[in-house]
């Protein structure tokens, strides 16, 4: 049962009790991607092993480079026609089973519902499938007439040598439409990760800077890494426009085809996932001169934080003010919620293995009910992710992420133009306004508490045995699981079907969705009234 | 509208899938292994097709679904799997101590052809298997057949692996289970009970997939037949295949194999179907059927000619798999319905064929091979009473204004299909109140203020 409970052993016992049945050579990787959280003297996190192969038969969270490209990226947006090119089952399972919200616009464009499939068969596998990928590109322009069409290549594509890049550019000259494609073959890579870079190169390469006209606004801005997960954009879009601040875009939770292609109009990125996004951020600012911030709408504070930092990038103090205005007018409904639920949330214990930002972004909304972060790690992050970007230099590529393509970007002929001159922003960084930088998880978790990396099930369980949360964080696979423990598991990519969790209104729904699941009286009747009789019995007896 | 873009007349298409009425075979050998007592399904390919059947059993059966992966990476993919599934055959023994290691295929592996059972030979030359456990292995290539497809070929190898010859034949049968529900299988047990039949039932997803909470979490919990019973399988007096495209291929095996003779039926579901299980049952037993289950038999029929004019005439389109699709045809044709379209992503012309005879006289339209945004443009061309299918069918049922029973594969929206079966004639009751609810619901909505009824 849940129970607020510190474990007796100390952190260090505790990584070591994970991994003492570990085969030696399993037992020695895992060591170094199970880290106690503890500065230096020089005030930086231990080094932490990411972005590493997950060791065949662990039962691992992690999926695949198609799932990061076609679910995660493309996933949101809603006018790009998207093909899966392979046996039909990646498609099945992509199908909307992400939870991007969306409707269908002015324009009366949702493809969203639709999977899409090539389905190939034995004959193809063979054969060769260019033939069929070209037809069923035709077939989906006939039915649908996109203003785009995307290709995703499944494991198979890739080792037959289907050339989806060739298909692609010949179909977008014969429908006049932009058609466009990725080698996001499920082999590639280690994780997910590898899926979110080659679908964001993708798009920058194909559709971003394509179209000069954007959304008209003083305050133009992009939001990267924000994937709509349960309406998390639409209370994103309501925030920003109450502030006067015009999204241009948006990577890509309900993004269209036209938001991609007019990006580099906005004057500032503003990211929220930093795995998924960080290098379209900097390839931005390299081709069109558009400086980045990290920012973090998980969480009340965070929100007002990230808004304070957009409004003093833009050094406008009608936006300061408005900015001001807003979270005046927002925050008393979140401190009457919190107010509500801190009672029951206080001093009880979370854990949150999920994502490339969200174990970090949703430790806000956990110490704002008062609750501590006990241990937390990603399912695909990177060093960086963990221990902040300074120690981007010193990652090292590996056979892996070799093979994720790295785009060469340069200062755009035409389309470059400095947002800011050096001395701006030398003087917003005075200002203490931090920009290009992203201090990883691991600086903002308590010190002696469990940093870990693509967690396994087996670590899963003696962390529950031995460590009683009062809920962890992590995914559908997990969920019923950790929940037969007696232990609720929140889930952090579909919100169990519920959210917004962003911004002001989503902490509202965050705080007493907690507050409900770690009261919530069924858990109380999980051991029936006899055998709560029989453990008195035994315990008295055993005293 | 959710499907705004399909158009109202049926597309010109000749390669596209859109919106499809299958998956592919390795969920359903995924699925068929969890139905072993004490297995950890290993999947041998990139790790992205074990996170998505992971998640959507997950979501199916809001229960615990374990497996490993080979995590191929590129290396993997160019030199083979070997040394992943060496590896991950040393370490699921290690971390989690299975009875049985069942390894399905993927697309990937299936298109390097990597050798599996040359792999667990290497894994059992290193001492990675334990004395006494077991790995098996399916073909499971996604690019041919369907997700039903997989759970056959995955159920053919449990006997190619483990059954033994027997020089006697026993008295018990072997009851080969379609891709049918926990609860399903649960029922099919209880009705062998009943008859007093001794069977074994392979496989057998109760007590895996529907367990209850307890506070602990077992990882092979205790459901499943076993290593032992799929051993007696070969000495069998009958194996009675519950459907031609799931089961039929392991009770064939076992007569190749052992002589043990095949019986293929369609899943009972319906009176129809459920007299041929039951006489089945009885006639391989030399019994005769119990009174009780006749009982149950009356009670079902008696609730239909008790609300048959409800029943009567209504169109239905149904989505799903073929054996499924076979037996809930017949069953709507013996309510006096109109299975008005019968739609299976599974390819086969058998099945098209067969649907044709079961619903000979009646304006039927029957696809194998075909998907959701056709059944849609059927509908949309001419409209129907009542849809049954998968929760993906609720966008169309939404669209178009008509109730939809949630039956088969996925469901990940409703929880119905984990508790109660569908099977027997206590599943055949729960049927036709599932239809009659839908109908008449929809009635007391739809009717006139003076033609509301009171009593139906």
């Amino acid at each position: 049962m849940a129970g607020t409970k510190e474990s007796k052993l100390t952190p260090q016992e505790l990584k070591e009790k994970l991994i003492e049945d570990f085969p030696p050579k399993m037992a020695k990787k895992r060591a170094k991607q199970i880290v106690v959280n503890k500065l230096d003297e020089t005030g930086n996190p231990p080094e932490i092993l990411s972005n590493a192969r997950t060791i065949p038969g662990v039962i691992t969270q992690r999926g695949c480079s198609y799932a990061g490209c076609k679910g995660v990226i493309l996933g949101p947006v809603r006018d790009i026609l998207t093909i899966t090119h392979g046996p039909i089952g990646c498609g099945f399972y992509s199908w909307l089973t992400r939870r991007n919200q969306t409707d269908a616009g002015e324009d009366g464009t949702n493809f969203m519902t639709y999977a899409l499939s090539t389905d190939m068969q034995e004959h193809d596998i063979v054969f060769g499938g260019e033939k069929k990928l070209q037809s069923a590109i035709r077939e989906a322009y006939e039915i649908f007439k996109p203003k785009a069409i995307a290709v995703c290549s499944t494991c198979p594509v890739g080792l037959i040598g289907d050339d989806v890049h060739a298909v692609a550019r010949e179909m977008k000259k014969e429908l006049g439409i932009n058609v466009f494609a990725f080698s996001c073959e499920g082999y590639k890579g280690v994780s997910q990760s590898a899926g979110h870079h080659i679908a964001n190169n993708g798009i920058f390469t194909h559709v971003v800077g394509t179209e000069e006209k954007g959304e008209p606004g003083k305050f133009r801005i992009n939001m990267l890494g924000e994937y709509n997960i349960g309406g998390d954009a639409f209370e994103l879009e309501r925030i920003l426009e109450a502030c006067g601040i015009t999204l241009v875009s948006s990577f890509s939770g309900n993004a269209t085809y036209d938001q991609f292609a007019s990006a580099h109009t906005a004057d500032l990125n503003t990211i929220m996932c930093h795995r998924s996004i960080n290098y379209v951020a900097e390839m931005m600012e390299t081709k069109y001169g558009i400086p980045w911030m990290k920012v973090n709408f998980i969480g009340a504070e965070a929100t007002a934080k990230s808004l304070r930092k957009i409004a003093q990038y833009f050094e406008d103090p009608e936006l300061i003010a408005k900015v001001e205005e807003v979270i005046a007018a927002e925050m008393p409904a979140v401190k009457e919620a919190l107010d509500e639920a801190r009672p029951l949330t206080e001093g009880k214990t979370a854990m949150l293995f999920v994502g490339g930002s969200r174990a970090h972004h949703y430790q806000e909304l956990f110490s704002e009910l008062g609750m501590k972060t006990v241990a937390a790690g990603y399912e695909f992050g990177h060093r960086d992710d963990y221990e902040g970007r300074n120690v981007i230099p010193t990652i090292k590529l590996d056979a892996d992420s070799r093979n994720i393509e790295e785009l060469e970007v340069e200062n755009d002929p035409v389309k470059y133009s400095p947002r800011k001159t050096p001395e701006q922003i030398e003087n917003l960084k005075a200002g203490g306004l931090t920009l290009s930088e992203y201090e990883g998880m691991m600086r903002d978790m308590e010190q002696d508490t469990l940093t870990i990396d693509d967690i396994s099930q087996y670590e899963t369980e003696r962390l529950l045995t031995l460590y009683k949360p009062d809920i962890f964080c992590a995914g559908i696979k997990e969920k019923y699981a950790v929940q037969k423990h007696g232990i609720p598991l929140k889930q952090l990519h579909s919100y169990d079907y519920g959210g917004p969790y962003a911004g002001f209104k989503g902490a509202i729904n965050f705080y007493r969705d907690i507050a409900r699941m770690t009261t919530t009286p069924i858990w109380g009747l999980v051991t029936p009234p006899w055998k709560k009789a029989n453990e008195v019995a035994e315990e008295s007896a055993a005293a | 509208m959710l499907l705004r873009h399909t158009p109202n007349e049926p597309s010109e298409r000749e390669v596209l899938s859109i919106n499809p009425a299958k998956t592919c075979q390795p969920i359903g050998a995924m699925y068929a292994s969890l139905g072993i007592h004490g297995c950890l399904p290993q999947s041998h390919g990139s790790q992205g097709c074990c996170a998505y059947h992971r998640s959507m059993l997950t979501r199916h059966y809001k229960e615990p679904v374990m497996a490993g992966t080979s995590s191929f990476t590129e290396g993997a993919s160019v030199f083979g799997g070997q040394a992943n599934l060496v590896q991950a055959i040393n370490n699921i023994f290690s971390l989690y101590d299975p009875e049985i290691i069942a390894v399905h295929t993927t697309c990937l592996s299936e298109t390097i052809g990597d050798d599996i059972p040359a792999f667990v030979h290497q894994a059992e030359q290193k001492g990675f298997i334990p004395e006494g456990k077991k790995v098996i292995h399916a073909n499971t290539p996604s690019f041919a057949g369907s997700h039903v497809t997989g759970y056959a070929n995955m159920v053919k190898a449990m006997v190619q692996y483990l059954a033994e010859p027997s020089e006697e034949k026993g008295e018990y049968v072997n009851i080969v289970s379609g891709f049918i529900e926990p609860a399903d299988m649960a029922e099919v047990k209880r009705i062998a009970g009943q008859m007093g039949v001794e069977s074994i039932l392979l496989p057998d997803t109760s007590g895996v997939l529907n367990t209850p909470q307890t506070g602990t979490h077992e990882m092979f919990p205790a459901g499943g037949v076993t290593i032992e019973e799929l051993k007696k399988t070969g000495g069998a007096k009958k194996s009675l295949a519950l459907g031609v495209t799931a089961a039929a291929p392991a009770a064939d095996a076992l007569q190749a194999k052992y002589s043990v003779p095949s019986m293929v039926l369609d899943l009972p579901i319906g009176i129809k179907a459920t007299d041929r299980f039951v006489s089945a049952l009885a006639e391989t037993a030399g019994i005769d059927v119990p009174d009780i289950v006749t009982y149950e038999r009356g009670q079902l029929v008696d609730v239909i000619t008790d609300m048959e004019q409800y029943f009567y005439g209504k169109r239905v389109g149904l989505v799903g798999d073929p054996d499924q699709l076979v037996a809930l045809t017949e069953f709507l044709v013996t309510l006096g319905m109109v299975p008005a379209y019968v739609v299976t992503g599974t390819p086969g012309k058998k099945f098209e064929k067969r649907i044709a005879e079961l619903t000979e006289g009646l304006p039927t339209k029957v696809k194998a091979g075909g998907d959701l945004f056709l059944l849609h443009q059927w509908i949309k061309e001419e409209p129907v009473d009542l849809i049954i299918g998968n929760t993906y069918a609720k966008y169309i049922a939404r669209d178009e204004d008509i109730p939809l029973i949630r039956h088969g594969f996925p469901i990940v929206d409703r929880i119905g299909h984990i508790l109660f079966p569908t099977v027997g004639y206590k599943g055949g009751m729960r049927l036709v109140e599932k239809i009659l609810d839908a109908i008449l619901d929809r009635k007391d909505r739809d009717s006139s203020e003076e033609s509301f009824e009171l009593v139906m």
